[in-house]
């Protein structure tokens, strides 16, 4: 173990830039992975907070009996999907709208609101696609004029989610490959520097692991180097962010802050453990 | 504890170099090998320290079978003998002790008795002193000396060395050749390939002489060279009719039989 951390220090010597070349190539595809990570965790905790609110309004033709809105009311509340359903009155709604607007109160006179059904859905049943099932469902009864919900921009919010997740994953890939590619070039050159050391290792009798450790520590240490380093500047992103936004988004949870470090140890280890087999074959 | 079964081994870009040998080394026997440039000797080796392995036939070097190598056997099979060359293979950015130190530590020898046991080696092959000279200021037979005391760190049952006095002027390979006697009389075997007459000449040992990929004559199994001359006479008939020879494996196995009928 001592031995193989030597060699190690020993590669880094000999290959510096290359070696620094190897480490900042991980941290940028897991910077990659992190940035458009927390744009998506961020969207999804705003989702979070926008779902819980959000709601299905249906309006109701003017002069529709009573009793139709009550049997339409507890058909609804029927429906697994919802959580809560409330009629609001023509008049209640002019109140409310009133006490919400405070002084342009006036602006309304009685009558002008319709009375309207409000829907509130179970926890699992906020996504885009339910909600509009839902809606379609309520718009279904002859004395609804209008199905209101907030279609356009729980569905944008959704698809931004998608688009930072895949933009995300596809850039933070590309930088891995690049990162493993690098990371087995300075494996090559570390094993052709040494092929008479590892030709002697193995007159010898070291075994393969043996003659194999010292590059997969090297990968491995390069990757825990650049998932740290990722770690700082994703969190330097987000602190200018949050700057600029001038408030405060959400931030990784160490367990999965320690998940990307990992990622980067298992990229270099990925590197060099490709690359080692294949050059230690040609010395 | 090494035998060859008719062995054959042919390389992809150059053909044949060995070419169905069949040889056996007893235990704390001391033989030498040679024949002229090419004809086979650091071919029959390699098979021997399995860096190669045959074409045909299968090298057996204690209970280790070429025909059934497995990962890991290798390295096992290297610990268990010693190699040395005409080139010495020292890291010339260790000191002698160092370079001999390397082959316990790759191997996993317990750390804090690797000092001693180094020590003990230099001391037996004659650098007691020199232990701390990096081997650019070692003389040739020096170096010689240090990649000996290498391939003797794990008490190898053979010492393998291709012409290990090649690159030495009279004096040291009188020195080395000292040593490796010293080094068989303590029981390890030696197979010694080399080029050099005088040695040949002034020792008892057991020689074997190569040609071609063939063994020509051995000092310890005279029908070797009657094999060989039959093998020779079946050669020159191909030779004189080339369109009538098939492959060349059918003349040798041509050849076997009638040896042995
Ligand atoms: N690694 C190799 N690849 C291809 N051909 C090889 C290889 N090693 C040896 N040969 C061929 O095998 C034949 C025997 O070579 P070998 O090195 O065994 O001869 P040698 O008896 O040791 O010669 P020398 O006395 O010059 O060292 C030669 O024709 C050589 O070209
Ligand atoms: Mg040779």
């Amino acid at each position: 173990m001592r031995l193989a951390l030597r060699e190690v220090l020993l590669a880094v010597r000999r290959a510096p830039l290359l070696s620094a070349l190897g480490v900042i190539t991980i941290a940028f595809s897991l910077f990659a992975f992190g940035l458009f990570g927390l744009v998506a965790i961020n969207i999804r905790d705003a989702l979070r907070q926008v779902e819980s609110r959000v709601e299905i309004r249906a309006f109701i033709a003017d002069a529709t009996p009573i009793e139709a809105i009550v049997t339409a009311v507890g058909d609804i509340g029927e429906f697994p999907e919802v959580a809560h359903v409330d009629y609001v009155s023509p008049d209640s709604a002019l109140a409310r709208a009133r006490r919400e607007l405070g002084e342009f109160a006036d602006v309304f006179e009685a009558g002008v609101l319709p009375g309207s059904i409000e829907i509130r859905l179970k926890q699992d049943f906020r996504d885009p696609r339910s909600v509009k099932m839902i809606a379609a469902r309520v718009g279904s009864y002859s004395f609804v004029d209008d199905v209101r919900y907030g279609e356009d921009w729980v569905a944008k919010l959704y698809q931004i989610r998608t688009i930072a997740t895949i933009v995300g994953v596809v850039l933070g890939l590309a930088f891995a490959i690049v990162a493993v590619i690098i990371i087995g070039t300075t494996i090559r050159m570390a094993v052709l520097a040494r092929a008479r050391e590892i030709g002697i290792m193995r007159l010898v009798g070291a075994t393969d692991a043996f003659v194999r450790l010292p590059f997969l520590i090297d990968g491995f240490v390069k990757g825990v180097l650049g998932g740290f380093l990722a770690l700082g500047l994703t969190w330097l992103a987000s602190s200018l962010i949050d700057r600029a936004l001038g408030f405060q988004t959400v931030f990784f949870s160490t367990g999965f802050a320690a998940l990307g470090v990992l990622g980067g140890a298992l990229i270099g280890l990925a590197g060099s453990a490709i690359s080692v087999g294949r050059q230690l074959r040609r010395v | 504890m090494i035998r060859l079964t008719h062995v054959t081994k042919e390389y992809a870009r150059t053909g044949r170099a060995l070419d169905d040998v069949s040889l056996h080394v007893a235990k704390g026997e001391f033989v030498f090998l040679t024949g002229p440039s090419g004809s086979g000797k650091s071919t029959l080796l390699k098979l021997i320290f399995m860096e190669e392995r045959p074409t045909l036939g299968e090298v057996r070097v204690s209970g280790i079978n070429s025909a059934t190598l497995h990962r890991g056997d290798v390295a096992q099979l290297r610990r268990k003998l010693g190699v040395v060359f005409q080139d010495f293979r020292l890291l010339d950015d260790r000191t002698a002790h160092a370079n001999v130190a390397f082959a316990l530590e790759v191997t996993g020898a317990a750390e804090p008795s690797v000092p001693a046991k180094v020590s003990r080696l230099l001391m037996q092959v004659g650098l007691a002193s020199k232990g701390l000279a990096y081997p650019q200021e070692l003389s040739g037979g020096e170096q010689q000396r240090v990649a000996i005391a290498r391939a003797l760190v794990n008490d190898p049952f053979v010492l393998i060395a291709d012409e290990p006095t090649g690159n030495l002027d009279d004096r040291a390979t009188r020195g080395v050749f000292q040593l490796l006697r010293e080094i068989n009389a303590a029981g390890t075997a030696v197979v010694m390939a080399t080029h050099n007459l005088e040695l040949l000449r002034r020792s008892e040992y057991r020689t074997i002489d190569m040609l071609h990929g063939r063994i020509v004559s051995d000092t310890a199994d005279p029908s070797a060279a009657e094999r060989a001359a039959a093998r020779i006479v079946e050669d020159d008939e191909t030779a004189r009719f080339p369109g009538d020879a098939g492959p060349k494996g059918q003349t040798s196995a041509a050849a076997r039989s009638r040896t042995t009928a």
